[in-house]
């Protein structure tokens, strides 16, 4: 195990140098410039421009900027913002709460309607629950995110005047009504989300726990005398969630890297909308902080998935 | 309109015949600046306006929290960095110039005690230097007092090369002196017939020097107070969240009594210009919400909710097509469009007549833009066309086929005309914006009525509007025939936006594409007139000399203008606010307040 834990952590190390090449590379060959707006404004003298790149080292060849990126990162000194010139790790730090705490949600939500429901349909499959749950599970997810939340603007805000449709990291309020507040904001976008990704994982757990429920072990227990319920749960769950656990595992990175379009339409400020704004302004050291803290998170998650799995089925090996 | 005609108008507004701001409208039409011509008037004895908003309130704070939304959020809050409007409206919460411009082109006082003027010589007759005097008992928000040492090292931090300010050229060729601790004067390198820059508007903000001082030149980016600003301004610094919020509360000591109203202010970033609309006009979650830059007939459907009104400021944006005087498809000493060529159909005058006969403004203004893009021909235009309110523009089919037939461009069997073997064929390209896509396709359909094939082309804005020398599809290397966009014309001076036509600023290889004039034009009597005017010092002769520029670019259609784009605000309905096209959205935030 340990030996296996090893292998798997030095073969990452080449790999997300890798993706950091690609990304530098990618980045600095995609048109747009983090100071144009200086050059189409009339006032603005074009040396100024041309101080700002050389001062920022923008104009030092690819591979030279790529070193610099490397080894600051490697000392831990994520560079700073062009646009807002603030260190890009403070930016990360401001965004991630926000991020957390809707996806994170939303996640939670995603797993308590599609576990239930999952079972639910599985163990009476094509009985009428199970034709209802399935077509709501197809609707849910064929649904993208940014359709069912201005939808819900459209709803719940503008025609009912119920919630309001921009997130604010700062609520006015204190003590309960906090609570209520930040409840009354958070319930769309964390809805929204997390309908969509529990609609795909109810049609999961159904098919997993179906393939669980007609084993021979199954029978066994119920012909044992056992109840039903012990039965679903003891016997056919345990064995089923293992490769949902896995799925859930490998969502996590998703959970800190936030959700672009959700974000963007409901104003939340998490990392999703500070990398879709960094990406309009082309704020490259922002981009790569982002986007290469990602890709750790989903090698890392991925990692733990792979432990995980050996972990709760132990007649999977490591070798 | 000549001189004299510029000073019977003047006259007429001393009189009070002609009023202020209609004056200010006819010189925004012929392509001058509000404060340009709010200059104009006081060379002339008229006095600036002060202005009195009809202030309800009795007293400082009780209007609760001021909610606003700019769908590009603010990043930066120290001014002298701030190049985008959103950061400098954000700045302008907290820091304050001596004085900025209102919507008619007077210049209000904020930092300064009085305006300076020609008449009790604080504005020199030669031009060379100007003395302001500041406002006394104005306090930081840390309590340090406001005293002409600020404005010093403002002109010291700015002007420094190494700070990197964008700012740099309003202050690099003045030298600031200090008179006394409430008096400093601006001393001008050579005479300077626009002296209201330094210390006004959205490039006056000023910085506390005891806070700023140990971060000067290289060291400009660690400055802790980039972030935290402490200004002179109607709220103090809450919390800055970089494209995302901005707030503010309510500064007990503002040196203007009674002011501000609201007990709190708050800047709102990111989302979509559409769902801001909203948040204003149909909830009402937000009062202000700024640059909404949305179909108008979605903005009339929002307004019908009634929880907000759509605002519309006069600004001198234009949405123009240009012609290039080069030809783009010819490389010389490896760049198209140079200096050395010469484009072999649009050089002809009468191709160029006929192109502006074709533009049809009316059903641009009346099927695309609505209230938010004005057709218009004024932007350079002659005053008695002017006056009638109805044909400054034409679309004229006929009458373009005339004039083609005339200069002997003869239809081929394909439809398309052709003289010598060169065909009336054109690629005309902008960036990819809905509205700009349709105005293509309006323009286009005329022209092949009158024989002219127009290839479209659409680039996305990121890159068309980019500085990249080695892109050839930005703007500025104009590698097409045709091509549109918006210039804006924020500064007050019009100097800046004119050079656009100057020839020692025509785009090329040589300076990276940095240079100004994109349509490559060169014509000697419209620098000898740029000449002139750049050593001007009566605003009145500068002025016309201004119109005769404009004039020159237009008679020979250089560009084609289309519409006015005017600045639309969302508001809630009982919010009273004062906006200018000249200045920042928040130049006068103070006076903001809610009617009963």
């Amino acid at each position: 195990m340990g030996r296996y834990l090893l292998r798997r952590l030095l073969i990452a190390v080449p790999s997300l140098l890798g993706i950091s090449v690609v990304l530098f590379t990618v980045l600095a060959l995609a048109p747009g410039d983090p100071f144009g707006d200086l050059a189409s404004n009339p006032a603005v003298p074009p040396e100024v421009r041309l101080a700002l790149r050389a001062k920022f080292g923008m104009d030092d060849p690819v591979l030279v900027r790529y070193f610099h990126w490397l080894v600051a990162m490697l000392h831990g000194d994520w560079g700073f913002s062009f646009v807002s010139r603030v260190d890009v790790d403070t930016l990360i730090w401001q965004r991630l709460p926000a991020t957390l705490f809707v996806v994170g949600t939303s996640q939670i939500l995603a797993l308590l309607i599609a576990l239930p429901v999952g079972v639910m349909s599985a163990t009476r499959p094509y009985s009428l629950f199970d034709q209802i749950a399935n077509t709501f599970a197809f609707i849910g997810f064929s649904l993208p995110t940014f359709f069912t939340g201005l939808l819900f603007i459209l709803l719940f805000s503008i025609e009912l005047d119920w919630l309001p449709f921009v997130y604010r990291s700062d609520l006015a309020a204190t003590g309960w009504r906090w609570y209520w507040e930040e409840f009354r904001q958070a319930i769309m976008p964390i809805a929204v989300l997390g309908m969509f990704q529990g609609a795909s994982w109810t049609r999961y757990v159904r098919s997993a726990v179906l393939d669980v429920i007609r084993l021979d072990y199954v029978s066994t227990a119920r012909a044992k005398g056992l109840r039903e319920g012990k039965v679903v749960v003891k016997h056919v769950l345990r064995n089923a969630l293992i490769p949902v656990v896995t799925l859930v595992a490998l969502q996590m990175p998703a959970v800190f890297g936030g959700a672009i379009i959700t974000e963007q339409i409901f104003r939340v400020p998490g990392i999703g909308s500070l990398l879709i704004s960094s990406i309009l302004a082309n704020d490259t050291p922002v981009i790569m902080a982002v986007t290469f803290v990602f890709a750790c998170l989903v090698i890392l998650f991925n990692l733990i998935a792979d432990i995980l799995y050996g972990w709760l089925d132990p007649r999977i090996a490591y070798r | 309109m000549d001189e004299k005609e510029l000073r019977a108008l003047i006259a007429q507004v001393k009189e009070g015949a002609l009023s202020r701001r209609d004056f200010v409208r006819r010189m925004v039409a012929l392509g001058l600046t509000a404060p340009m011509a709010g200059l104009m008037l006081n060379y002339s004895g008229v006095a600036w306006a002060q202005p009195a908003p009809d202030w309800k309130p009795t007293k400082a704070g009780g209007g609760g929290p001021l909610k606003m939304l700019w769908w590009q959020a603010p990043t930066l809050l120290n001014p002298h960095f701030a190049v985008g409007t959103k950061d400098q409206d954000a700045s302008r919460l907290f820091y304050e110039p001596l004085a900025g411009w209102d919507a008619d082109g007077n210049l209000v006082p904020f930092l300064a005690a009085e305006i300076p003027s020609p008449e009790n010589g604080s504005v020199a007759a030669d031009g060379t230097s100007v003395t302001w005097k500041l406002k006394q008992g104005v306090k930081w928000h840390d309590g340090t007092p406001f005293t002409a040492d600020d404005c010093i090292f403002n002109w010291e931090y700015a002007a420094d090369p190494a700070t990197a300010a964008y700012d740099i050229a309003t202050y690099k060729d003045v030298k600031v002196e200090k008179i006394d601790d409430h008096t400093i004067k601006v001393v001008f390198s050579k005479p300077t017939p626009f002296w209201p820059d330094a210390f006004v508007g959205v490039r006056g903000m000023i910085i506390p020097k005891h806070l700023f001082e140990p971060y000067k030149g290289g060291k400009s980016r660690e400055a802790p107070t980039n972030l935290k600003p402490v200004g002179t301004g109607p709220y103090k610094f809450v919390d800055f969240k970089p494209g995302d919020l901005v707030r503010g509360e309510i500064n007990k000591d503002y040196h203007i009594p009674n002011r501000p109203y609201f007990d709190s202010v708050e800047m709102k970033g990111g989302g979509d210009a559409i769902s801001a609309a909203r948040a204003v006009l149909q909830t009402g979650e937000y009062d202000f919400a700024w640059n909404l830059q949305v179909e108008d007939e979605i903005l009339k459907r929002m307004e019908n909710g009634g929880k907000g009104r759509v605002t519309i400021i006069e600004t001198g944006n234009i949405e123009h097509i240009q012609l290039n005087t080069t030809d783009p498809w010819t490389e010389v000493d490896g760049e198209r469009s140079s200096l050395k060529t010469k484009h072999p159909t649009l050089s002809d005058k009468a191709v160029r007549d006929a192109l502006n006969l074709l533009v049809d403004r009316g059903s641009v203004q009346k099927y695309i833009y609505g209230r938010t893009g004005v057709a218009t021909a004024n932007f350079l235009n002659n005053p008695a066309r002017f006056r009638s309110k109805n044909t400054h523009w034409e679309l004229n089919i006929e009458k373009a086929n005339q004039i083609l037939d005339a200069a002997g461009w003869k239809r081929g069997s394909d439809g398309i005309r052709a003289k010598d073997g060169k065909k009336l064929k054109y690629v005309y390209q902008t960036s990819i914006n809905e509205p700009r896509q349709k105005t293509q396709a309006i323009v286009k359909q005329a022209c092949q009525k009158a024989g002219i094939d127009i290839e479209i082309k659409s680039i996305t804005a990121s890159v068309f509007f980019s500085s990249d020398a080695g892109n050839p599809d930005t703007y500025p290397h104009f590698y097409t025939d045709l091509q549109m966009y918006t210039t804006t014309m924020t500064e007050p001076d019009p100097a800046i936006f004119m050079i656009q036509f100057a020839s020692w600023e025509a785009a090329s290889k040589a300076n990276k594409w940095s240079g100004r004039n994109i349509t490559r034009w060169r014509n000697d009597e419209y620098d000898k007139t740029y000449k002139a005017a750049e050593g001007e010092l009566d605003p009145v002769k500068r002025a016309a000399l201004f119109i005769k520029m404009n004039d020159l670019v237009i008679e020979n259609v250089v560009v084609i203008p289309v519409v006015y784009r005017p600045n639309v605000r969302g508001i809630e309905k009982k919010l009273k606010v004062y906006l200018s096209g000249w200045d920042s959205d928040m130049y006068q935030i103070a006076d903001w307040h809610r009617e009963a």
